[in-house]
C-alpha cells in the first residue's frame, strides 16, 4: 500500500488520470475493491483491539470479593452523647457522632438563616444529612453517620476524639490542607469541594445500623 | 545502519565476525568513539551520564529488593524491614535504592535546568527536550509508586492523596479514581499494581532514554556558547576527551551520593513512613518527597472556586484548578521550545533572559521550601506568588523578550571564542 514505486510502472495509484484506462484497465475496480478491503479489514481490526483491551482495562476495576465486603452493621448502643466512633467501611473510615443538642442546634442555625444558607458552598441542609425516618417513633437528628474522608484529597478530618482540633465550626478538621466541616459535616471553609459524605445507611433496629 | 555500512577493523577476529554479521562494535565506536562533540563542555554536561548511571544503579538495585519483596498489604512493611535488617546487605541495597531515587532526581534536575539556561531545547532540539520532559514523567510515575512499596503511612496517605487528584475530573472522576484503586480505597489491589507497574516503568524508561539519546546523536550536542560547531577545530572526538570527563564527574557524584547512603540514609526520607500504613489516621501533616515539592506547592495554592459570575455555579473548583496547574506547569516546559523562540540559544548571550533564568530557577527553588510547609497563612501566599511567577516566566516573560531583547553578539565559532578567551 504504502509504496506506490513497487506497482509504479504498469498501474501507478498516484495518477490515475495520466495513464489512463488503457494501460490499467482494471484500475479503478480495483482500487475500490481494495479501499474496501482496506477499510473492512482496519475497522475489524480497531473493533478486535477494542474487544480484547476492554478485560485488560476491566480486570482493575473492583472485583466481586472487594464488592463483596460493601457492607457493615454497626450496634450504636455503646455511644454517648456527644461521642464519636469510627468504623471501617469499605477500607474507608465511616464517622458515627451521636449529637449534642448544641451541635444540632448549631447546623440547624444555618438551616433557618437564609444568607448563612446560601453561603455554603454544598448547600444541603442539616435535615437532609440524618435520617429523618423515624423508628420506633423515634426522630435521629442525633445520630450523624458520614464517610471520614476529605471531599478535596482524601485524608482523614480530625474531630473524632475530644483532644482533636474541630476546625472553626465545631466539627471536623483536615489538617491535610486545612478544610473546616461543622457539626453536620458540611465544607464551610478551605478547599475541599464538597460537604462529607453520607454514606447509603438503614436503621435495622433503634440503635443498629447497616451501611452499604 | 543500512547493510551498506564498510566493516569497521576492530583489529580481533571475533570482534570483526560479529561485527560484520551485527555491526554493534561500528555503532558504539561511531556513537560513542569518535563522535565529534563540541569541545567546550563544561561540568554542566555530566548530568546526563550521571543520570544514565542513576537508572541503571535503580534497575540493579531494584532487581535484587523485588526478589526479597511481597506485595501486600498485611505484609510489605514487614518484608521491607526484613530486607532492612535480616537479608545480608538488605541494608544497603534498600539504602541504595532508596537515596538513589533522589540523587536521580537532583541528576535529572540539573540536568533539565542546564538545557533551560543553555537553550539546549530549540530548534533543532525540540524532540529531543519533548523525549526528555517524557522520561521526567515517567520518574515521577515511577518514584511515587515505589514510594507505595514498602506500605508506611507515607505510602499510604501519599498514594491516597495523589489518586484523589483524579476525582477532579468533572463527572468521570470519582469512577476513575476507583478504577486506579480496584476498590474503594487505597488497599491490596493497588499496592500490587503499583508493584507491578513500578517494576516495568524503569525499563519504559530505559526505551524513551534510548530515543532520547538517538535523537541527540542526530542533532549533536549543544554547548556554552549555544552555538553549532562549524569545523573539525570546534569539536574533540567523544572519546577519550568525554568518557573520562563523564567518568570523573560520575565518580564525584557517586561519592557525594555514598555520602548519603552511608551516613545519613533518611535524610531526605520522612520519619512517618517507619510507621505502618493505617488507613483511618492521616498524618497531621502529610508532605510527599522532596522531589515533588515544587509541584505539591502549585497543587495547593489554587484556593478559590472559578464561578459564573452572579451563580453558584462553579466552573472551575479549588481543586480542580490545583490539579490543572500542576499538569500545566510540566506541560509549560512541553511547549517551551515554541514559547521560547529566541534565535540565541545561550543565556551567556541573552542578559535580559539570563536574570529571568536565575528568577525562575529561585521560584521553583522556593515552591519547594513552600511545598513542604502546613498550606495557611504567609505560606499560601508565597505558594501563589511563586506560582503566578513561574507561569509567567512561559507565558509572559519568554514570548515578550524574543520581540524586545538585545542579544549581544555571538563568537564567529567556538574555537574562535576559546582563544579569545584564553588571550
Ligand atoms: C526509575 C527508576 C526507579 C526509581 C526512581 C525508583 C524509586 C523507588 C522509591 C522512591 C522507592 C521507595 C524507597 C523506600 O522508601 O523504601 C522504591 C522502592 C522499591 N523499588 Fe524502586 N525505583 C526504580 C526502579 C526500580 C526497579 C527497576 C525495580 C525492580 C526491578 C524496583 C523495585 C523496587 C522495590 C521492590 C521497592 C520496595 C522496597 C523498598 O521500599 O525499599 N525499583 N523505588
Ligand atoms: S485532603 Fe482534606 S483538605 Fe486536602
Amino acid at each position: 500500500m504504502g509504496n506506490p514505486h513497487s506497482h509504479g510502472a504498469q498501474c501507478s495509484h498516484d495518477a490515475p488520470q495520466k495513464h489512463g484506462q488503457e494501460e490499467c484497465p482494471d484500475n479503478g475496480h480495483d482500487e475500490s475493491k481494495r479501499d474496501f478491503i482496506f477499510i473492512s479489514a482496519a475497522s475489524m481490526a480497531a473493533v478486535g483491539t477494542g474487544v480484547v483491551a476492554w478485560p485488560f482495562v476491566a480486570t482493575l476495576g473492583p472485583a466481586k470479593d472487594t464488592l463483596a465486603l460493601s457492607t457493615t452493621e454497626i450496634d450504636l448502643s455503646p455511644i454517648q452523647e456527644g461521642q464519636a466512633v469510627t468504623v471501617m467501611w469499605r477500607g474507608k473510615p465511616v464517622f458515627i457522632r451521636r449529637r449534642t443538642a448544641q451541635d444540632i442546634e448549631l447546623a440547624r442555625k444555618v438551616d433557618g438563616d437564609a444568607t448563612a444558607f446560601n453561603s455554603l458552598r454544598d448547600k444541603q441542609k442539616d435535615t437532609d444529612r440524618v435520617k429523618q425516618s423515624t423508628f420506633g417513633g423515634k426522630e435521629m437528628p442525633q445520630w450523624l453517620v458520614m464517610v471520614g474522608v476529605c471531599t478535596h484529597l482524601g485524608c482523614v478530618p480530625m474531630g473524632q476524639k475530644p483532644t482533636d482540633m474541630r476546625g472553626d465550626f465545631d466539627g471536623w478538621f483536615c489538617p491535610c490542607h486545612g478544610s473546616h466541616y461543622d457539626s453536620a459535616g458540611r465544607i464551610r471553609k478551605g478547599p475541599a469541594p464538597h460537604n462529607l459524605a453520607v454514606p447509603t445507611y438503614t436503621f435495622l433496629s433503634e440503635n443498629r445500623i447497616r451501611i452499604g | 545502519m543500512a547493510g551498506n555500512t564498510t566493516p569497521t577493523d576492530f583489529g580481533n577476529p571475533v570482534i570483526n565476525w560479529i561485527d560484520k554479521r551485527l555491526p554493534v562494535f561500528t555503532m558504539m565506536q561511531k556513537e560513542y568513539g569518535v563522535f565529534p562533540t563540541p569541545r567546550n563542555f563544561n561540568y554542566l554536561w555530566n548530568f546526563g551520564a550521571i543520570a544514565m548511571v542513576m537508572l541503571m544503579v535503580m534497575i540493579a538495585s531494584g532487581l535484587v529488593l523485588a526478589m526479597h519483596y511481597t506485595a501486600d498489604t498485611k505484609l510489605s512493611f514487614n518484608v521491607v524491614e526484613r530486607i532492612m535488617r535480616d537479608v545480608d546487605y538488605g541494608w544497603l541495597v534498600r539504602y541504595i535504592h532508596m537515596n538513589g531515587a533522589s540523587m536521580f532526581f537532583i541528576a535529572v534536575y540539573v540536568h533539565i535546568f542546564r538545557g533551560l539556561y543553555y537553550g539546549s531545547y530549540k530548534q533543532p532540539r525540540e524532540l529531543l527536550w519533548i523525549l526528555g520532559v517524557l522520561i521526567l514523567l515517567l520518574m515521577m510515575a515511577t518514584a511515587f509508586m515505589g514510594y507505595v512499596l514498602p506500605w508506611g503511612q507515607m505510602s499510604f496517605w501519599g498514594a491516597t492523596v495523589i489518586t484523589n487528584l483524579f476525582s477532579a475530573i468533572p463527572l468521570i472522576g470519582d469512577t476513575i479514581v476507583t478504577w486506579l484503586w480496584g476498590g474503594f480505597s487505597v488497599d491490596n489491589p493497588t499496592l500490587t499494581r503499583f508493584f507491578a507497574l513500578h517494576f516495568l516503568l524503569p525499563f519504559v524508561i530505559l526505551g524513551v532514554v534510548f530515543l532520547h539519546i538517538a535523537a541527540l546523536h542526530v542533532s549533536g550536542s549543544n554547548n556554552p556558547l549555544g552555538i553549532e560547531p562549524k569545523s573539525d577545530k570546534d569539536t574533540v572526538p567523544f572519546s577519550p576527551y568525554y568518557t573520562v570527563k563523564d567518568l570523573f564527574g560520575v565518580c564525584v557524584f557517586l561519592i557525594i551520593y555514598a555520602a548519603f547512603v552511608f551516613y545519613a540514609p533518611n535524610y531526605m526520607g520522612h520519619p512517618d513512613n517507619y510507621t505502618p500504613a493505617n488507613p483511618m489516621v492521616t498524618p497531621p501533616h502529610i508532605v510527599p518527597e522532596w522531589y515533588f515539592l515544587p509541584f505539591y506547592a502549585i497543587l495547593r495554592s489554587f484556593t478559590i472556586d472559578i464561578v459564573i459570575p452572579f451563580t453558584d455555579i462553579i466552573i472551575i473548583s479549588s481543586k480542580l484548578g490545583g490539579v490543572l496547574l500542576m499538569f500545566g506547569s510540566i506541560a509549560m516546559m512541553f511547549i517551551l521550545p515554541w514559547l521560547d523562540t529566541s534565535p540565541v540559544r545561550s543565556a551567556r548571550f541573552r542578559p535580559l533572559y539570563q536574570k529571568f533564568f536565575w528568577l525562575h530557577l529561585a521560584v521553583c527553588i522556593t515552591l519547594g521550601f513552600m511545598g513542604a510547609k502546613p498550606p495557611e497563612g504567609i505560606y499560601t501566599v508565597i505558594s501563589q506568588i511563586c506560582t503566578f511567577l513561574y507561569f509567567a516566566h512561559y507565558l509572559i516573560v519568554l514570548p515578550l523578550l524574543n520581540k524586545y531583547e538585545k542579544p549581544l553578539p555571538l563568537p564567529p565559532s567556538i574555537h574562535e571564542a576559546i582563544l579569545a578567551q584564553k588571550k
